[in-house]
């Protein structure tokens, strides 16, 4: 089990890494799609089982469709660096090394496996099902209102001047 | 409790490891004949005209985003159908009033052509 989580843990980090690297937007979006597959399975070795399907198909399959549309839409064929960024040139290092720091004196003061206890988390499609339509009617409802007013919203924005 | 997605794991093993052995097989053992009718572009069989980084039509970036808002509609229907027997009535008319919210959305879709790829 443990195994498991490093090796998908390894394969994100790669990937992420890609992402970021990789010149090509393409490219760059392709990785990702990779990410979001190896944190599925994150999600299913965490026992969050509705998460983990969640995870592909609205993030890697609808999300990363219009991710690769935008970038067909602006033609970007290369990545073209801002020269003229000098917030990136003077804070941008200071500020990774102090993310460095906190995440090694987070890992550093751990105290190890043995004392965090999670509960045992079955968040299948029932379980969440139930809590969804028993507790949570509302907020299920109200999503839906959410979702027009976002329907309405990308048909407002990418209507034609008339 | 991962036991059930253990042929899934299996699957992507075999499916990464065919794709590898397919490309590698062809990369090591296949003829290489460059031909300019070999090197250029695969268009469907159709000889490639202009360049493929002219502007597109922005009817592709709105049928994305109406295809993400009505998956996320749709992902809401999945607990729904494992647990709906035990939510009788009650369930019924919660999801009959969730869809009905959203069909409102889709007529405005459809009334407004946003879907008429020929406008």
């Amino acid at each position: 089990m443990a195994i498991l989580f490093y090796i998908f843990a390894a394969v994100a980090v790669i990937a992420g890494l890609n992402v970021v690297l990789q010149r090509r937007p393409v490219y760059s979006a392709l990785w990702l799609i990779v990410v979001l597959c190896a944190l599925a399975v994150e999600y299913l070795l965490l026992g969050a089982v509705f998460m983990a399907f969640i995870q592909i198909i609205v993030y890697a399959g609808a999300i990363m469709v219009l991710f690769v549309l935008v970038i067909m839409l602006l033609n970007a064929h290369h990545e073209e660096p801002t020269h003229g960024s000098q917030f990136a040139q003077w804070l941008g290092a200071p500020l990774v090394v102090a993310l460095l720091v906190e995440i090694g004196v987070a890992v550093w003061s751990w105290p190890g496996a043995a004392h965090v206890n999670p509960p045992p988390l079955r968040a299948g499609p029932k379980s969440v099902g139930d809590l969804l339509f028993h507790q949570y009617v509302l907020p299920f409802e109200v999503t839906s209102a959410l979702i027009l007013v976002a329907i309405l919203g990308a048909v407002v924005l990418a209507r034609k001047e008339s | 409790m991962l036991s059930p997605y253990i042929p899934i794991l299996v699957q992507a093993i075999i499916v990464a490891g065919l794709g590898a052995a397919i490309l590698g097989v062809s990369a090591l053992v296949g003829v290489r004949k460059r031909s300019s009718e070999k090197l250029a572009p695969y268009e469907c069989g159709i000889a490639p005209v202009g360049n493929a980084r002219g502007r597109f039509s922005v009817s592709f970036y709105l049928v994305g985003m109406l295809f993400i808002l009505f998956d996320v509609e749709a992902v809401f229907l999945y607990p729904w159908a494992v647990v709906f027997k035990s939510l009788h009535w009650a369930g019924f008319i919660e999801m009959f009033l969730y869809i009905l919210i959203l069909l409102a959305g889709y007529v405005y879709v459809w009334k407004k052509g946003a879907l008429d790829w020929t406008r």
